[in-house]
């Protein structure tokens, strides 16, 4: 196994390069850009055969995705921010056709004001279109989830598309020392693709897309609420063969301490590493707190979530997005999934790190120590100028 | 009858989406695709690039044509940029704009397409409005400025020449398209029965004329190439005003200037196509 310095975005295009897809649409788009500059290279000195195709929109880089993919082809794309908004439509269509699509999303906060830093309002503003959503936490996360997404999307219990998530520039543009799967692995681990119904076979001729009425159109939605019902038994499963491939296990859940734990802080991305640091730190200190990492956002994972906060003194949910009008997007669903817990801890909600804003361990440590006395309001704003 | 070669298609959000393919049943004896309404172009070139990726892996062996279908809607307006994206890449496809001049599968409103003086429902007819303010957009120019190797304008009621366009279409090598008048009894009001000759009637006018762009060359075909010859009459714009409810506002006294405009203006666009086409 090779360990070599990369950010995430190359480690999701050296993550491609390995599968080999068929079809790669692409539109530059800040801090994805990296992702498609990397893998046109790729595809310019030979190492892949994949048709590289470069859209003159990321609404069209979608739309290319879903022509590709329900003709038979292995695909995937990558975006963030604005250009997942621009894909909003298409990705309700991609889910609903049971395309198995793979998307990196480095995520991005949303204009205006226009802004190119980290927040999660891009996928959070995807979380009802019928994509699974993973988030990494750091570079060799994004790599290892890059791989395991066309398992995961492809996996015929599901065929759903996969959005990675990434943080923008926090993990899109950070050097770190990565892991890297020999070629054959990873080939070897996602396996040959095998279309389901592909528009080229035209001898059996197949119809995408029709005009479907109100006497069928809510079943087709409940056949993507049952095969999102599966998905995380799927992620679990592809998971523990990917742990027996490369010796890395990313669980849905990440626990840091929190058996113990009275006080517990969870967050999805790159601050889920952080606060590992501030849990050490503050265990250092004799303080029992634990953290929470949520490696996959859609499906929800309740149940699991409930399990391991329940009993808790206090928790707070690290929102890097606000529901203006509500709380931050994850914070209620985390709320909800404790509700029938027989022992609730306290639930309070932090919005914080929006636009980039960063992120620092003091401002974490202030976490813990407003739940453990008490202090938080129900939501709150990190590091903001009030 | 254009191609032997099996064809998969995509559709754009419209009449002909809507009407063949109400689940569980399809009127579509080959492949078929219906993402959206804006993206018709960017849904089939991704057919086409997973064809272009599986041949040269060998798994596809058979050579397969692409054909997308779109409104004038879905092609002039809304649908322009994955159009434009789609033939300036240079992928291998035959798109067919049906071109009805408005946006007819929600109910007759304006559309880039619609010609002056129409009266629809976003641009009625009123006391001080004659309809729709302006000139519909060239498309069919606007796509040959992308100098793609093949584009046409043609009409249903000269079939021969629409299906000799469409075969040219497929076997072109790169990006085609044929905008065809496709008249709409419901948005044109009109009597059904009268649709070819409707449509004749926009060749015979010189409102649609017939032609092809074939690798930088210009040439009328059919009625109009005889129109040019002189060997068929050139009706006057008013047999087409007159043939159609949503022109009727402007028979009356008061709009005769309108009527006076659109009459200058179809000939002096007409005179244009017939310098390109003598170039």
């Amino acid at each position: 196994m090779q360990t070599v310095a990369m950010n995430g975005d190359q480690a999701i295009a050296y993550a491609w390069k390995q599968i080999n897809p068929d079809v790669v649409a692409a539109y530059p788009i800040t801090p994805q850009t990296i992702i498609v500059e990397a893998f046109s290279e790729y595809v310019a000195d030979g190492l892949v055969d994949t048709e590289f195709v470069c859209a003159e929109s990321e609404h069209s880089a979608l739309s290319l995705c879903i022509g590709a993919a329900a003709a038979g082809a292995r695909t995937c794309t990558a975006t963030a921010s604005a250009g997942l908004a621009f894909m909003w439509e298409m990705l309700y269509i991609a889910a609903s056709m049971r395309l198995p699509i793979v998307m990196a999303v480095a995520n991005r906060a949303l204009s205006g004001p226009i802004n190119i830093h980290c927040d999660h309002s891009d996928a959070m503003g995807a979380r009802d279109s019928g994509w699974l959503q993973m988030f990494s936490e750091n570079a060799q996360e994004a790599y290892d989830n890059s791989i395991m997404a066309f398992k995961i999307a492809e996996h015929l219990d599901l065929r759903l598309p996969v959005m990675t998530n990434l943080d923008g520039f926090v993990t899109t543009h950070s050097l770190e020392n990565l892991k890297l799967l020999e070629d054959e692995v990873v080939k070897g681990f996602v396996g040959e693709y095998k279309p389901i119904k592909p528009l080229l076979d035209y001898r059996n001729p197949v119809t995408y897309g029709p005009f479907d009425p109100p006497d069928f159109y809510f079943e087709h939605k409940y056949q993507q609420v049952a095969a999102m019902g599966r998905a995380l038994k799927v992620i679990k499963q592809v998971s523990e063969d990917y742990a027996k491939t490369s010796g890395r296990y990313y669980d849905i859940l990440e626990p840091y301490h929190v058996d113990d734990a009275d006080f517990v802080v969870m967050a999805a991305g790159s601050t889920a590493g952080t606060l590992k640091g501030v849990v050490d730190e503050l265990r250092a200190e004799g303080m029992k707190v634990g953290s929470l990492k949520l490696r996959v956002f859609r499906p929800f994972p309740a149940n699991e979530i409930a399990k391991m906060l329940e009993g808790k003194k206090a928790v707070a949910i690290l929102d890097r997005a606000v529901s203006f009008g509500a709380a931050g997007p994850i914070f209620p669903e985390v709320r909800s999934a404790l509700y029938d817990s027989r022992d609730k801890p306290k639930l309070v909600n932090y919005i914080y790190g929006l636009g980039g804003r960063d992120v620092s361990m003091d401002e974490l440590k202030s976490v813990y120590k407003a739940l453990a006395k008490n202090q938080a309001e129900l939501i709150n704003y990190l590091g903001v100028r009030i | 009858m254009a191609t032997d070669k099996p064809v998969i298609v995509g559709n754009a959000t419209g009449c002909l989406e809507v009407s063949t393919t109400v689940y569980p049943y399809t009127a579509w004896a080959v492949p078929w695709i219906h993402s959206a309404f804006e993206n018709a172009a960017a849904t089939i070139t991704g057919v086409e690039s997973a064809y272009r990726a599986l041949r040269r892996k060998g798994i596809i062996k058979d050579e397969i044509r692409f054909a997308a279908f779109g409104g004038d809607g879905g092609t002039y307006d809304i649908g322009f940029q994955s159009l434009s994206g789609a033939i300036e890449r240079g992928h291998q496809f035959v798109y067919v704009c049906l071109n009805n001049e408005a946006y007819m599968n929600t109910g007759i409103q304006r559309s880039g397409a619609t010609w002056k003086g129409a009266s629809t429902t976003t641009c009625p007819a009123g006391e001080c409005i004659p309809g729709k303010k302006e000139y519909p957009k060239d498309l069919t120019k606007i796509i040959i400025a992308h100098e793609l190797p093949y584009a046409a304008q043609a009409s249903p009621h000269n079939w021969k020449d629409l299906i000799d366009k469409a075969s040219k279409a497929f076997e072109i090598g790169g990006p085609a398209f044929i905008n065809v008048v496709a008249p709409c009894p419901r948005g044109w009001r009109f009597d059904s029965a009268q649709t070819i000759q409707i449509a004749r009637l926009a060749v015979e006018t010189c409102i649609w004329p017939l032609y092809e762009y074939e690798r930088g060359k210009w040439r009328l075909t059919g009625d109009s190439k005889r129109i040019a010859e002189g060997k068929k009459e050139k009706l006057p714009i008013t047999d087409w005003l007159k043939s159609q409810g949503r022109f009727r506002h402007l028979l009356s006294d008061k709009w005769k200037h309108i009527v006076d405009e659109i009459q200058a203006e179809v000939d002096r666009k007409w005179e244009e196509l017939r310098r390109l086409c003598a170039e």
